[in-house]
């Protein structure tokens, strides 16, 4: 599904370049679990935003389902993430003037799903996480984790084959980042290829594939259990 | 995206923000309330005068003695004149200028009219029945000045309602003496009401022969002639036969001067024109300047959600999908303003008259369209700006800021 094949990633920082991704090589097959472990600044981020089409690596081949990223154009990348990844990020990041239901329409809006065949598409995922009772609630108005969900279902409503989860428990207390856990393992379960990015080992040991950066490299990259 | 869909996301952000918008709005509202305002101040008052000179009668021809330089506009009757314009001038007018329908001599002046123990100082104009038709100022009751009267310089005087009413209250004036300037007059006619035209007030005006007149002012001259061709189109050939007839009269020298009563519209309507333009070009500037509130709440508007642009990039929003939606807020703004502004702008306009009367106003659909064409351009002009900043973003920093 994800083939990443010699990935570098360079900034230009005043008089000299830092290194954030060296030499990244990875396979990803659908269907995995897989938790992407490191300390700060060891490049987790960075590779997550390639894996998610929002960052161009500054080298390397980057092929997502038989399709090369690195040479497409803006709107063809936006139109991947738009269709082929969801995104749950740590804090939540829903839009704050909309509420639950319309925040989880929005990427149906980029794809011109005209807007009654938003809401029918829209509700379903949100009684899915359990959240039925709350669809005109603002952001506000919810708990961490019920915006968790909400921006859960979000990232869901285009039926993407990758989800990619920034720290998503980082911000919730451990028995709402448990449900959350538990939501994403389900829709593992399901079908959904799933990469999470994470600092808590409980996390990671649920995963079926850890892969350990340091320093942008990968120093280990090993089955779970 | 479709365009309805930005529009409602547009639209829920300035209403999220009501107190801002409003005052962003007011920046346009006043701008397109301005430009409508004054540019039907400007029309109106173009209108005005064009009505009231054509009410005068069309196609006139006025010849004053003294021969000025410039073309069109105003002269004093007396401009250094070399040879007068005679009674006999205008009779040769009308006898051998076939294109002219009337050639009528004019003598006027201000004179004290005096009837029992009332007196007043009133437009006094000396001329012959034809002045009737061509200037549009017909008799009521009894009748006009008659060529026999002018042929005699008859002591007889036809009132405007005006000067009636002052004088003669509800007495019947007919047969009645008056006494102007010691003269002692038959009044023999009223005329019609008429009512004011150029702060003109054509009902306080006296009307005698115009050899009465004359012998009145202690003048063999006359102060000008007016004469009235038929077709529009005559004028200019008029106007050749007028010179011809009287240059030949004269000794051969163009000591008068000929002004038609078009190139006069032309002239006030060019003037008025530029004044139209001046007012709304002021009111443009104002426009302009709401413009740039428009960008600058924008500018917030934009930082403010770099967040959310951010997160819409990341959920497949496209840099055009972006650019959209902040142009299209711009643009709602302003539009919505420029609408607000122009119920405000054409309501004022329209009452303004009924309480200042001095002041007509006349709204016409171009200066509409115009402000409300320019007010969306702002919209579009000043919303590319932020617009594009907002589209540039790069989504990793955006959905980093705080």
């Amino acid at each position: 599904m994800i083939k990443l094949a010699n990935i570098t990633k360079t900034y230009r920082m005043g008089a000299g370049d830092i290194t954030v991704l060296s030499d990244i090589s990875l396979n990803v097959q659908g269907g995995e679990l897989i938790a992407i472990m490191g300390p700060s600044g060891s490049g987790k981020s960075t590779l997550m935003n390639i894996i998610g089409c929002l960052d161009r690596p500054t080298s390397g081949a980057y092929n997502f389902e038989n399709r090369e990223i690195s040479a497409m154009t803006d709107d063809e990348l936006a139109s991947v993430r738009n269709v082929k990844i969801g995104f749950v990020f740590q804090t939540f990041n829903l839009l704050p003037r909309f509420s639950a239901l319309k925040n989880v329409e929005v990427p149906l809006i980029y794809s011109g799903v005209p807007s009654r065949l938003r809401r029918d598409r829209a509700a379903p995922l949100l009684e899915k996480v359990g959240l039925g009772d709350r669809m005109q609630h603002k952001p506000t108005e919810l708990s961490g984790g019920q915006q968790q969900r909400v921006a859960i279902a979000r990232a869901l409503v285009n039926n993407p084959p990758l989800l990619l989860a920034d720290e998503p428990t980082g911000n919730l207390d451990s028995r709402s980042g448990e449900e959350i856990l538990n939501i994403l393992i389900r829709l593992n379960q399901q079908g959904v290829t799933i990469i999470i990015v994470t600092h808590d080992k409980d996390i990671a040991a649920q995963c079926k594939r850890i892969i350990n950066l340091k320093d942008g490299r990968i120093i280990n990259d090993q089955v779970n259990g | 995206m479709n365009f309805l869909e930005t529009f409602r996301v547009a639209f829920e952000a300035i209403l999220s923000n009501k107190v801002r918008s409003g005052l962003t709005m007011l920046g346009v509202i006043i701008g397109v309330m301005a430009v409508i305002l004054l540019v039907s101040i400007g029309e109106g008052a173009r209108v005005y005068i064009t009505k009231e000179l054509t009410g005068l009668g069309t196609n006139l021809l006025i010849i004053t003695p003294g021969k000025t330089s410039t073309s069109g506009g105003f002269h004093p009757p007396s401009a250094g004149t070399v040879r007068k314009l005679t009674y006999d001038d205008s009779q040769a007018l009308k006898r051998r200028a076939w294109l002219l329908t009337e050639a009528v001599p004019l003598v006027f002046g201000t004179g004290k009219i005096k009837y029992k123990n009332m007196g007043r100082d009133t437009m006094l104009i000396g001329t012959t029945p034809e002045f009737q038709s061509i200037r549009n100022l017909f008799v009521d009751t009894g009748s006009y000045v008659t060529q026999g009267d002018v042929d005699s310089k008859a002591k007889i005087i036809v009132l405007g309602t005006k000067v009636k009413e002052e004088l003669f209250g509800t007495e019947n004036p007919l047969g009645k003496v008056v006494t102007l300037s010691d003269a002692r007059y038959r009044v023999v006619g009223v005329m019609r009401k008429r009512g004011t035209s150029l702060g003109m007030d054509l009902d306080d005006i006296v009307f005698i022969p115009v050899t009465s007149g004359q012998e009145l002012f202690d003048t063999d001259g006359l102060f000008e002639i007016i004469a009235s061709t038929p077709r529009s189109e005559d004028v200019d050939r008029a106007i050749a036969q007028i010179k011809d007839i009287l240059i030949r009269r004269h000794a051969h020298r163009e000591d008068f001067t000929i002004q038609s009563q078009g190139a006069m519209l032309s002239t006030m309507n060019t003037i008025l024109g530029v004044l139209t333009a001046v007012l709304g070009g002021i009111a443009g500037i104002s426009l302009v300047v709401g413009g740039i509130g428009i960008m600058n709440i924008m500018l917030v508007s934009v930082r403010e959600r770099t967040r959310e642009i951010g997160v819409r990039k990341a959920l497949g929003a496209r840099n055009s999908d972006i650019m959209a939606q902040f142009i299209i807020e711009a643009i709602t703004l302003s539009g919505a303003g420029g609408i607000i502004g122009i119920v405000v702008g054409v309501g004022l306009a329209l009452l303004i008259p009924v309480f200042v009367d001095v002041l007509p106003t006349s709204v016409s659909a171009w200066s509409i369209i115009m402000a409300f064409t320019f007010s969306v351009a702002v919209g579009v002009f000043f919303g590319v700006y932020p617009a594009r900043k907002a589209a540039l973003q790069d989504p990793i920093q955006a959905l980093r800021y705080e």
